[in-house]
């Protein structure tokens, strides 16, 4: 599953072509402002959630017979309102005005979700969905940030190792065992360990790891609280881990590969400098930029993945709670809670590329991507 | 090599020709043993799902005193939680789940080749377009996305469900084509076709095709990993209602029934889990014999 990924590296590679800055004028700053990296890339983040957003508007608003209608019929012929209060109803519920022209309600849908409004439950009722959302998005972000970090610090220096020990023993098996782990979804690994390590072999309690806190606890800056924290997120964030940790260790090998062959490597060890300060310096600071480029591709799927994941462990997360208001055709809280993890995901990305373009100077000074 | 004195007896006709291309293919597969027992893997597992089923009749047999019994000669994969012989389920399980994966590694595919290669050949605004559009489609979080449509509209189509999940797999690909038509449009073979006025067409199919068909070949078997994985894991949620038994259903029961907290069902989780797992691996597999089959670089080589 990692082959595709590897192109993408290359792809920037090929657009990133220096634009000579031109300075003076107010005009000049404009345009200067208009290609910086940092406004293009955030234009771009902002147009996909308003695409999200529309997406989501037209899915569950105008689907002939989709869930506005639906609830409207049902309303009318279960509990036999009329027609006229069962509208008024859906109205509150999805916080749309039925009555309106579409384009107004679509309008006031999008100034609802700018000022946070997303609806309220229509299981739960009265409750807002942003309130259910803030209680469950720490989970997710705590759970996938953890895992992504740890994944990506082990793969990389294991990359390194690898390529640094290239053809040992110790590579082979690392390659081989990277490609292998790269190669199962990340799910059926959770069904594995659920399975063996849960049921069969019985080394932890499945059960009573299930939700995000043991009852009883509060959350607080103390101990008690951080480690029940981390035993409930524990076998998530293993699963995350072992679902993304081959791609990295396996672009990292390649590129630090590459890396060790170029001039600058040869006149740094020419210099007499240590072994560990060109490793660090020279050779690791380069090599990690490809793999860093997946993280943003990694941070997708493993948002996305949550929803099994979740699903599989009982963690009460963003994923667990989608999940949910799809069983139960939640529909407000399905919308709000889809919505955020996109944007969760759009946000995480940008957050990515930016620091990408810290840690890569040619993209900033390039200002194209 | 050996292969040419055979091709040229069956020559004259068109299916003489095909066979003798496939033979050396065959050939040229098996020079890497990894590579051509992954082949033989994923033959064997769409063999036995597409034909299998014709021979083997599905168990569906209540058997109360036979619950969760460990493989034996008239139940060679064990039992489940009603009696009924896994390894029937296992045969007729595959074909819903291929289907769907197969069908949407093509229109992913399709999509990706054509914008990719689209893109870079026109350029200009229509290529800054694509790339937006790949850009964008990539930060959706997928299986999200498909969950949330699968909850709208009623997926019991499966020609529907491939069609979704090929719409959204393709952006990777996509760039990964965009760049590598950017690169092979400046090669030398490609400037003196141009010079010489071959034409777009005969660039397009004659000189930049041949040098791409490996390349894709090898993404799709990729793609249809990635929409395996889409498929049943939409089906392990049970968002994806379809009817027939299938391996990602079998996971689903397993998990929505309790049986996975059941010690004696290991069998029956085991199986679709090692059926789709096999499946995967042997594609995977696949690949280095067909980076081998379409790179003659690496094949004078060996």
């Amino acid at each position: 599953m990692y082959g595709p990924r590897l192109l993408v590296g290359k792809d920037r590679e090929l657009a990133r072509t220096s634009v000579p800055a031109t300075g003076g004028g107010a005009l000049d700053v404009f345009r200067k402002v208009a290609r910086s990296y940092l406004f293009r890339r955030l234009i771009k983040a902002l147009v996909t959630v308003f695409v999200m957003a529309s997406l989501t508007f037209f899915l569950i608003r105008l689907m002939p017979g989709g869930p506005v209608e639906a609830y409207i019929a049902n309303l009318v012929t279960q509990y036999n309102v009329s027609h006229q209060s069962a509208t008024q109803q859906a109205a509150s519920l999805f916080s749309l005005d039925l009555d309106a022209p579409v384009y107004q309600q679509y309008l006031e849908y999008l100034g609802n979700l700018v000022r946070g409004d997303l609806g309220e439950s229509l299981v739960s009722r009265g409750v807002p969905v942003s309130k259910i959302v803030l209680s469950y998005l720490p989970w997710t972000l705590f759970s996938i940030g953890s895992a992504l970090i740890i994944s990506f610090s082990v793969g990389v220096f294991l990359g390194m190792i690898m390529a640094y020990k290239r053809e040992s023993k110790l590579d082979h098996v690392l390659t081989n065992l990277g490609s292998m782990v790269s190669a199962i979804p990340d799910y059926i690994m959770g069904i594995l360990i659920v399975v063996w390590i849960g049921v069969q072999w019985e080394l932890v309690d499945i059960t009573a790891m299930r939700g995000s806190l043991s009852p009883g606890i509060q959350p607080g800056f103390n101990l008690t609280f951080i480690g029940d924290a981390l035993y409930h997120a524990s076998l998530p964030i293993l699963t995350y881990v072992l679902g993304t940790i081959g791609v990295w260790m396996l672009t990292m090998r390649g590129s630090t590969e590459s890396t060790l062959g170029e001039d600058y490597v040869t006149v740094a060890k020419a210099r007499g400098l240590k072994e560990r300060r060109i490793a660090t310096a020279y050779v690791g600071r380069n090599a990690a930029l490809p793999p860093f480029t997946q993280l943003s591709i990694s941070i997708a799927l493993v948002f996305g993945g949550s929803l099994l994941i979740e699903w599989l462990y009982v963690y009460e997360g963003l994923g667990y709670v989608l999940y949910n208001s799809i069983q139960q055709r939640d529909y407000p809280v399905m919308q709000g809670v889809f919505l955020i993890i996109t944007t969760m995901v759009i946000l995480a990305n940008l957050l990515a590329d930016l620091l990408y373009s810290r840690l890569d100077p040619r993209i900033r000074v390039g200002g194209r991507d | 090599m050996a292969s040419v004195t055979g091709e040229s007896r069956y020559r004259d006709s068109a299916v003489g020709r095909f066979l003798a291309g496939f033979a050396s293919t065959l050939k040229l597969m098996a020079r890497n043993k990894v590579g051509f027992a992954g082949f033989l893997v994923v033959v064997t597992i769409v063999l036995v799902t597409f034909v299998g089923p014709i021979f083997v009749p599905l168990d569906e047999t209540v058997r109360v005193s036979q619950i969760y019994k460990t493989p034996s000669l008239s139940y060679p994969l064990g039992t489940d939680s009603e009696g009924k012989g896994v390894l029937s389920q296992i045969i007729h399980g595959g074909r819903p789940i291929l289907t769907i994966g197969y069908l949407a590694a093509v229109i992913s595919t399709t999509i990706a080749v054509t914008l990719g290669s689209l893109g870079a050949f026109v350029g200009g605004r229509v290529d800054t377009g694509f790339t937006w559009l790949a850009d964008m489609v990539l930060t959706i979080p997928q299986l999200p996305l498909l969950a949330v449509l699968a909850g709208v509209l009623s997926l019991n189509n499966k020609f529907a469900v491939a069609g979704l999940i090929g719409a959204l797999f393709w952006p990777t690909l996509m760039r990964a084509t965009r760049a590598q038509v950017l690169s092979l449009k400046e090669r030398d073979y490609v400037e003196s076709a141009r010079a010489l006025d071959l034409g777009t067409p005969h660039i397009v199919f004659r000189e930049i095709a041949p040098n791409m068909a490996g390349y894709i070949a090898i993404n799709f078997t990729l793609a249809v990993t990635t929409s395996m994985y889409a498929v049943v894991g939409l089906t392990l949620l049970g968002l994806v209602p379809l009817s027939e038994n299938n391996w990602g259903v079998m996971l689903n029961l397993a998990w929505t029934r309790g049986a996975v907290f059941s010690k004696d069902s290991i069998w029956y989780i085991m199986a679709p889990i090692a059926a789709i797992a096999l499946h995967q691996f042997g594609l995977v597999a696949m690949n280095r014999s067909l980076t081998e089959v379409f790179d003659p670089r690496l094949r004078r080589g060996a």
